[in-house]
């Protein structure tokens, strides 16, 4: 195997491995996050150990907090939920899935890994040099993302290695967007119309659309940002500012311009995250049950609904962004009219269910959790999609649990369910399912006891990126929640040491398996 | 099967946790915030019924068709069942779109011209504020003659403004703040009130309201500022109109 491969099943390979490492990380952050969250003054020497500057003497400052936080989110976002389900799972089973004998342009395919992999080098870059990470969240809003250094330690070089990162990101989603399309509409195999596609192949497809449209003008956004930042331009900074007793020289620009390059990506990347977790959710929930899935057509059809509706509530996230008031009525009602979709998939799940066999193996249960774990995740939007009830949940922890559950764990679920499913497949033999069901036993009331309590603090009007709730009387009365949800997150990152060694000792000890070993009817288990 | 139970005991202890009257917003104390909360128990409701539904059906989908051995159906899909539940959610979810559109306009699309206009100025990581003093009028302000230490966070240039740290206003009567940052962005967010607003620089943007209630109310940035984000901590004393009238009359003197 090489390193620089063009075979689509290496790459395929390569994608997951570098989300697996990405999330490794990612998981580690939001444990120091939570840790200092609930003992914002303790001393810890390895906090000092790796963070010298960010925490002196061991006392983690709020700028370490805000930029772990920062990484977390990137990370989780692009190099996870971005990574694992498309790039790796459709670059490996795609090609198989509809006869074709590789992807379109494999040079092209080598090329967006390697790019990706360079973008995760220099995100990580950011950690190391002179003022640490950017503080500015996932969301880098302007002007305290554009301003450099006079902004806060971590606004300088650290804030232009993370836009270059996702620039970068955004150049190698495109090449494998492009990549996916082409060989989805060229290298069908013959008799293989769109409607004889399975459910991922539809998935992976409409992903690639919306990745086409959304990184472009995430691209666009990221280099006005840079060139604010290092060329003096003003895209994003208004006149008249003063920072840090300093006058600054830049007018005519618009920190809400930038939220609405941003947002019409961040939303549809919400569904690039999850699309690709539907289509594994239906064919597992499918095979697993002994039934064809309920309704292909609709459920094609839904993603497609999907796919373009979610180019057009970009604007729920602004509500409160001082766009106009009438533009919310218009992106409110859009936004609850995209839950019509997601209603009719969840629907057709348990239809799919209904009058089958069900065979509770872990692919199974994480398919299952996944289904409970949408409906959780997606009541919650009925409520944030509302700008008048976003007069108050916005930026709280309201929000976290909600796009935590949905995006975050639902689309976790579906890697892990595709990892127990498709591992015959990917390393020739399974997956341990004891552990496996021990490990999403494990898993999926963990995630219920961190998420659901933060929907109360959400409730009680706690706001998010605070690095501590010393300040506010009625922050400190929520402690105990606190308290008692990082318990939950050391319990929750505890279990997952038990995938990670389930994942690597089946590759080599696991127990081997025969051709088609779950009974499947698409063609990557049933065509050599 | 122990999976069927797990989701319904989840689902449960959800819905459990939900109904407990100690998780609730903190006391309303305007006509806005009373119809928000209204209109979020109605939401709550609605999903809360949803919710229910969606999970207890799964749980017994899972839990009947556990293999058992049987033939499974060979069901491919049912047009009308498609049609019913694809109808039923859309008419509750714009539905419930369009109800929730009244304590929206409410703050964003209704203006009393007798509000009382105050400035809110934000920055790294401070409140001002500035009322028009006996002239009725904002006076000038110009960058340069910003002076924090000396008081004059707007850099207002004559005129008889009051600049505050604490943000006063009468209860009883409408508020109009203009909110304004000077360096990047802010949310101004009252809990007790239901609003909750960014404050962005290069725009002054208008947030309208009516407190009922005196008292003093704690005010969180609420957009991620910087560094001192978390400390950026506002007050909002709500005052007996005429306890306010004196404030303001005896500010203009100073």
């Amino acid at each position: 195997m090489t390193i620089f491969s063009t075979d689509h099943k290496v790459i395929g390979k390569q994608y997951i491995g570098l989300s697996l490492f990405a999330v490794l990380i990612g998981m580690a952050l939001s444990l120091v996050m939570r840790y200092h969250l609930v003992h914002p003054d303790a001393k810890v020497r390895l906090f000092q150990m790796l963070w010298p500057d960010g925490a002196p003497g061991g006392q983690m400052t709020p700028e370490l907090y805000l930029s772990l936080m920062t990484m977390h989110g990137t990370i989780m976002v692009f190099f996870v939920l971005t990574t694992a389900p498309q790039s790796g799972f459709g670059n490996y089973f795609l090609p198989l899935q509809i006869g074709a004998h590789d992807m379109a342009f494999p040079v092209l395919n080598m090329l967006s890994f390697w790019t990706t992999a360079l973008s995760f080098l220099v995100l990580m870059a950011a950690f190391v040099v002179e003022g640490g990470a950017p503080l500015s969240g996932w969301t880098a809003y302007p002007p305290l993302s554009a301003l450099g250094k006079i902004a806060g330690p971590g606004q300088g070089l650290g804030q232009d290695l993370w836009v270059l990162s996702i620039a970068l990101f955004c150049v190698a989603s495109l090449m494998a967007a492009i990549n996916f399309i082409a060989t989805i509409i060229e290298l069908r195999a013959p008799g293989v119309g769109y409607f004889d596609m399975p459910l991922t192949a539809w998935a992976w497809f409409v992903t690639a659309l919306i990745s086409l449209f959304a990184f472009a003008v995430l691209l666009a956004g990221g280099i006005l940002l840079l060139l604010d930042r290092v060329a003096g331009t003003s895209f994003f900074i208004p006149g008249g500012l003063v920072v840090s007793d300093q006058i600054q020289a830049r007018s005519g620009g618009s920190p809400i311009l930038f939220q609405h390059l941003f947002w019409f990506f961040g939303h549809p990347e919400v569904y690039i995250a999850i699309l690709p977790g539907m289509g594994v959710i239906s064919t597992v929930l499918s095979v697993f049950s002994g039934k064809k899935v309920f309704g292909y057509r609709a459920m094609a059809y839904a993603l497609l609904a999907i796919g373009g509706l979610g180019f057009l509530v970009w604007g729920h996230h602004m509500f409160i962004s001082g766009m106009s008031p009438y533009s919310s009525v218009a992106f409110s009602v859009l936004t609850l009219a995209i839950g019509v979709p997601s209603a009719i998939k969840t629907f057709n799940w348990i239809a799919t269910l209904w009058g089958g066999r069900i065979r509770f193996t872990a692919a199974m249960l994480y398919a299952l959790g996944f289904v409970s774990l949408f409906i959780t995740g997606g009541v919650t939007g009925l409520v944030l999609g509302q700008p008048g009830l976003d007069l108050y949940f916005h930026d709280t922890y309201f929000v976290v649990a909600h796009f935590h559950l949905i995006m975050g764990v639902a689309a976790i679920f579906a890697i892990f369910a595709a990892l127990h499913y498709w591992f015959p497949l990917l390393y020739g033999r399974f997956l341990n399912e004891t552990l496996g069901k021990i490990h999403f036993y494990g898993t999926f009331i963990g995630v219920y006891a961190v998420f659901v309590p933060l929907h109360f603090a959400g409730i009680a009007g706690n706001p998010r990126r605070y690095p501590d709730f010393k300040e506010y009387e009625f922050l400190k009365s929520l402690m105990p929640l606190h308290v008692g949800v990082t318990h939950a997150a050391y319990s929750l990152a505890a279990i997952q040491l038990l995938f990670f060694f389930n994942y690597f000792w089946s590759q080599r000890k696991g127990k081997l398996a025969d051709k088609n070993p779950w009974g499947a009817a698409t063609r990557e288990w049933t065509h050599d | 099967m122990q999976v069927a139970i797990l989701i319904a005991a989840l689902a449960g202890a959800t819905v459990l946790l939900f109904v407990q009257p100690a998780w609730w917003l903190p006391e309303a104390i305007s006509a806005h915030a009373k119809n928000y909360d209204s209109h979020l128990l109605l939401t709550l409701w609605v999903i809360g019924v949803l919710f229910v539904i969606a999970q207890a059906l799964l749980a017994i989908t899972v839990f009947r068709f556990r293999d058992r051995g049987q033939q499974p159906s060979a069901v491919e899909g049912n047009h009308k069942l498609e049609l019913i539940w694809t109808t039923t959610t859309a008419v509750i979810f714009i539905g419930l779109a369009i109800a929730g559109q009244g304590i929206w306009a409410g703050v964003h699309l209704r203006s009393s011209a007798d509000a009382l206009k105050i400035e809110v100025l934000a920055k790294q990581f401070a409140w001002s504020y500035r009322y028009a003093g006996p002239d009725g009028a904002f006076a000038r302000t110009d960058v340069k003659a910003i002076d924090d230490a000396g008081g004059n966070p707007f850099g207002v240039v004559g005129g008889d403004d009051i600049i505050a740290p604490i943000l006063r206003v009468p209860a009883g009567r409408p508020v109009e703040l203009l909110l304004k940052s000077r360096d990047v962005i802010h949310n101004f967010f009252v809990r007790e009130l239901r609003i909750k607003q960014d404050v962005v620089p290069g725009m002054t943007i208008p947030l309208r309201f009516t407190a009922d209630k005196p008292g003093a109310y704690e005010v969180p940035c609420s957009e991620l500022c910087g560094l001192g984000h978390h400390q950026m901590r506002g007050t909002l004393v709500v005052m007996p109109p005429e306890e306010f009238d004196a404030w303001l009359r005896e500010g203009a003197v100073r």
